[in-house]
């Protein structure tokens, strides 16, 4: 998809190292040059270790990048003060395993953003969730606690909380993995549906950044990939790209 | 073998022995205990200052979500606990004002039961007891539910979301227990006195409520009430920063919330009685 010279620029990082979330004194990934324009679709591949959730972490602007520079829609990130919050949440972060609010409900998990951030009361916020409960088939799981409900359904129920605020951009760790098949295919239709435009953002294209550990699922959806390897983030380019290029590199990346 | 102390110190053998430097081990151990002391003590304060400073800046945010969390916290801190208390309050009647009542009576004093009662009860055991049950009920609830909620990633998804995570954690802890903690030492004093008068009249002791009341009312000053109140707040703020702190302020693993757990109940005994000393120069110089 071609770009018009007006398209903003979602995430710009140039010179970026990234540390672990638990030890942040260690380096994950360095050298990172990196460049999201609106309604792109990126995914980024590595292997179990390589970094990917760091690095989304990092993203998410849940730390700090250990050096070089990193801008979310032209803001320095990390954003931690209350001025420049309404920037912060023109993006949204699914975590892998949901990390939901165990003592929450799912619609009170889902409602929690709006509440804190609209100053909704019980009710209010209950009516506004309610569509994002349908459009994400949750409805029947809505009084549920999240231990209460599977692996599968806490994964989509993170991705409904970082929904409810309607961002612009949206990055996902690892939405596949260790999913079922229905699931898998449920939330490649769901992602690719918001990428190009979906009715509950008022079918307004979103930004998409998602990690994964197989390039191969990804490749009539996304339309820009990566990889992670040896402290790296490589551009692969479109799928096409990846055709054309070094199936060996591809290969011996994603170890198949 | 010389005799006396001074010559026993005096030898060259001791003297040679006192230049040499502490164990190795030994001298780690207490450097490691005392920085450990120093950057937990750093640590709080830092967490109690940015802890007011967000009460103070955020008091109005987020309103229709965090006061509901303050009236739960208080309910779980105070109106909760009010059973237990009340037990409690006969209990502290029985042994200490019901033996005390006996006894000035025994000796011809009780004329200065009121004194006494004002000291033991509504200076001392009412606000220490008080602090010290809540600590072990809720303080402790509270660093394993949040040191539970760090370690499965719950306060990150909360940084995710744009919630302060200690606007929506810590604030309701804190505030719950500031007035948890003072309305149940009004209660466990007021109970443990009418239980003491209880026990004693069933003691027999010629003592009518008129004459014990008085007593009770002639010996507190307006600075009692203050020192009470100031005391019970205090103790609220501590035993939920150092609660908070230990379960929120550092990663934890799921492994460690036990420790973090035992850690924060110690500091916050700790605390309470420091604290209390230092009401006791007060209550001195005053």
């Amino acid at each position: 998809m071609e770009r018009s010279p007006q398209t903003e620029l979602a995430i710009e990082m140039r010179g970026v190292a990234v540390g672990a979330l638990r030890d942040q004194t260690l380096v994950v990934v360095e050298e990172i040059n990196w460049q999201v324009f609106a309604t792109d679709y990126w995914v980024i591949a590595g292997l179990q270790g390589a970094g990917k959730s760091d690095f989304l972490m990092m993203t998410g602007g849940l730390m700090p990048p250990l050096a070089g520079t990193y801008k979310l829609f032209g803001e320095e990130m990390p954003i931690f003060e209350d001025a420049r919050l309404k920037q912060r949440l023109r993006m949204g972060l699914v975590f892998e395993t949901g990390q939901l609010f165990n003592q929450l409900t799912v619609a009170e998990n889902i409602a929690l953003p709006l509440r804190y951030h609209q100053n909704l009361g019980k009710p209010e916020a209950r009516e506004r969730v309610q569509p994002i409960l349908e459009a994400l088939e949750l409805g029947p799981l809505a009084d549920s606690t999240p231990g209460a409900i599977g692996r599968n359904w806490q994964k989509r129920v993170g991705l409904a909380r970082a929904l409810v605020l309607k961002p612009e951009l949206l990055v996902v760790d690892g939405p596949l993995t260790g999913l079922d098949l229905r699931h898998i295919s449920w939330w490649q239709r769901f992602l690719n549906d918001l990428s190009r435009g979906h009715p509950l953002l008022e079918g307004k294209p979103m930004t998409m950044v998602v990690t994964a550990a197989d390039l191969r699922p990804w490749k009539d959806s996304a339309r820009h990939f990566a990889i992670l390897k040896e402290k790296r983030l490589s551009i692969l380019g479109s799928w096409s790209q990846i055709e054309r290029g070094s199936q060996e590199l591809v290969h011996e990346l994603l170890a198949t | 073998m010389q005799k006396g102390n001074a010559s026993t110190f005096d030898s060259p053998q001791i003297r040679f022995l006192l230049r040499l430097p502490l164990p190795r081990s030994l001298s780690h151990f207490a450097g490691r205990k005392l920085f450990r002391f120093l950057l937990t003590v750093q640590g709080l304060g830092a967490f109690s200052l940015i802890t007011l400073g967000v009460v103070l800046t955020k008091f109005r945010a987020a309103r229709r979500l965090i006061w509901p969390l303050v009236f739960h916290e208080t309910s779980r801190a105070g109106l909760r606990l009010l059973p237990m208390f009340l037990f409690m309050a006969a209990a502290l009647g029985l042994l200490v004002i019901g033996q005390t009542v006996s006894w000035l009576t025994r000796l011809g004093a009780i004329k200065y039961l009121g004194t006494i009662m004002v000291i033991v009860v509504v200076r001392e055991l009412g606000p220490l007891v008080a602090g010290l049950l809540i600590l072990a009920r809720i303080g402790t609830a509270n660093v394993v539910e949040l040191g539970t909620a760090r370690a499965l990633g719950e306060v990150e998804a909360l940084e995710a979301l744009g919630i302060d995570p200690v606007h929506y954690l810590v604030v309701p802890r804190v505030l719950g227990l500031v007035i948890g903690v003072f309305s149940l030492t009004a209660y466990l004093i007021l109970g443990s006195l009418l239980s003491g008068y209880l026990w004693a009249f069933l003691q027999d002791v010629p003592l009518r409520p008129s004459d014990y009341f008085r007593q009770l009312a002639g010996a507190l000053s307006g600075l009692d009430f203050a020192l009470l109140a100031l005391k019970t707040i205090a103790f609220g703020f501590i035993i939920a920063i150092v609660t908070c702190y230990h379960g929120l302020a550092q990663p934890l693993h799921l492994e460690e919330v036990s420790f973090a757990t035992v850690r924060a109940v110690a500091q916050s005994v700790i605390a309470c009685v420091l604290l209390d000393a230092l009401f006791i120069v007060i209550y001195l110089a005053a």
